[in-house]
């Protein structure tokens, strides 16, 4: 992953940013099923290495694909660097990974896994948290989607399609992981 | 001053790094679609930081099944899920305002559209 | 798609590949995005994951075949409306709690019995989520890809 990221910041060229980007969210899903987080995995492969690959790939081609080269100030990496070392020194006193006794796992963790499969009875716990303990959040998470939603609609609209000449469905793949065959054309 | 990592403590430095990394992009460029793949690092070294939280060494995935006594924290693993998907919904806002800045300045270089602003 | 597969003769030929394919894929797409959202309350999965993984059948559809064709697929009008639906499902089956005499998404009284109620509170609220994040999806896909010139 540290690699990844090396290389979106070097690179210039934004369709091999969006494609490392997309490489990073599936790095980040395998190591979520290691972490024995699959629920989470699951969405991050198909959101993140799926999705926002599409979206991001969409913009490129409705904007421009190259970067402009500048100069790049040497100040905001000292910044970057003493808020890192800064935020290194503050997770000292966290707990160690995977410990058991952590305060984390002993709020509401608990009551959760034990009492879940009386009171919901389902097995997959983090549906029951998803969807009955914590329905608020996630209806306040559905709002913001249905808002996000609304907001694209606002801002770009949907335009019909007009059928100006017949090359206009192909010029869709051109951006899009259709390249070879249409700048054949 | 008695500052020392704990050996297992390096999940936090990694996440820390890719933090940095993310933060790094935002500050330093220009391009708006390149800052907002900085925010998706960034993003991402968060529901890092959450998930390795809530993992306990020797636990199995939070799905009940007879013959498991230890299962990870569902807390954490709920939160980000849901805010994975929320978060390529107000990414996919984000894009749909550079595609609009687009159109109106003809270009996402940030510091181009600060010197259309200017002269005009 | 006929008049330009004969424009551009062999070019066409080497995607031919990739179209049989995608049909051949998108329906195990749709049942695997079904499956996941009803099968979310026992292994991993629900409502999130199977509402992308639903609009990525469409979103693919659309990349190979053209946003037009998608668009006939899943009129923009419908999905618009059923953004909206998934938000009243949900937020229904809350009132719906809420005039059964429980808090509001206390599932407990809408079965014979509680945990029967959760049972059928938490499918419902499941497919309510889906469709918001299915819709919300190829809306975005559609806004994007619609305005290419």
């Amino acid at each position: 992953m540290a690699i990844t990221v090396l290389a979106i910041i070097r690179l210039h060229n934004l369709v091999a940013v969006v494609m490392l980007s997309g490489f990073y969210s599936l790095l980040a899903a395998t190591l979520f099923v290691v972490l024995d987080a699959v629920d989470v995995a699951f969405t991050e492969a198909a959101v993140g290495a799926g999705i926002s690959t599409i979206l991001l790939l969409g913009t490129l081609a409705l904007t421009t694909q190259h970067e402009k080269i500048r100069a790049l100030p040497r100040f905001p990496l000292v910044l970057v660097a003493v808020t890192g070392i800064a935020l290194i020194y503050g997770t000292a006193d966290m707990p160690a990974f995977g410990d058991p006794d952590s305060p984390i796992h002993e709020h509401v963790a608990p009551r959760y896994i034990h009492d879940s499969a009386e009171e919901i009875g389902l097995p997959n716990i983090v549906t029951s948290v998803l969807a009955s303990y914590r329905g608020y959040d996630t209806l306040g998470e559905v709002t913001v989607i249905f808002t996000a939603g609304i907001g694209i609609l606002t801002l770009l609209g949907i335009r019909r399609w007009r059928s100006r000449k017949p090359a206009t469905g192909q010029s869709q793949g051109n951006g899009t992981g259709d390249a070879p065959g249409g700048d054949a054309t | 001053m008695d500052f020392e990592i704990h050996p297992g403590l390096y999940n936090y430095a990694v996440v820390v790094m890719l933090m940095m990394a993310g933060l790094y992009i935002v500050i330093t460029r220009g391009n708006l679609v390149k800052k907002i793949v900085g925010l998706n690092v960034f993003q991402a070294s968060v529901f890092v930081l959450y998930i390795t939280m809530g993992k306990i060494i020797g636990g199995t995935a939070p799905i009940l099944e007879d013959g498991f006594k230890v299962y990870s924290n569902p807390l954490p693993h709920v939160l980000i899920l849901t805010a994975i998907v929320v978060g390529v919904a107000t990414t996919a806002l984000g894009l749909a305002l550079v595609v609009r800045i687009r159109e109106a300045y003809g270009t996402i270089e940030e510091d181009e559209i600060q010197r259309q602003d200017e002269s005009r | 798609m006929t008049e330009s597969s004969v424009r551009e003769g062999g070019v066409r030929s080497s995607n031919m590949v990739l179209r049989v394919v995608c049909k051949l894929l998108i329906p195990f797409i749709m049942l695997f995005a079904l499956y996941v959202q009803f099968h979310g309350d026992y292994g991993p999965g629900g409502g999130f994951q199977a509402g992308v993984i639903f609009s990525a059948a469409i979103i693919l559809y659309g990349l190979i075949f053209g946003v037009h064709n998608a668009m006939r697929v899943a009129p923009p009008k419908v999905v618009r409306v059923l953004i909206a639906a998934g938000v009243l499902l949900y937020a229904g089956t809350g009132v719906a709690s809420l005039l059964l005499g429980a808090n509001f998404l206390d599932y407990d009284v809408l079965g014979h019995e509680a945990v029967e109620g959760q049972h059928l509170g938490i499918l419902l609220i499941e497919f309510g989520v889906g469709t918001t994040v299915a819709a919300v999806m190829t809306t975005i896909y559609f806004a994007f890809a619609s305005r290419q010139r």
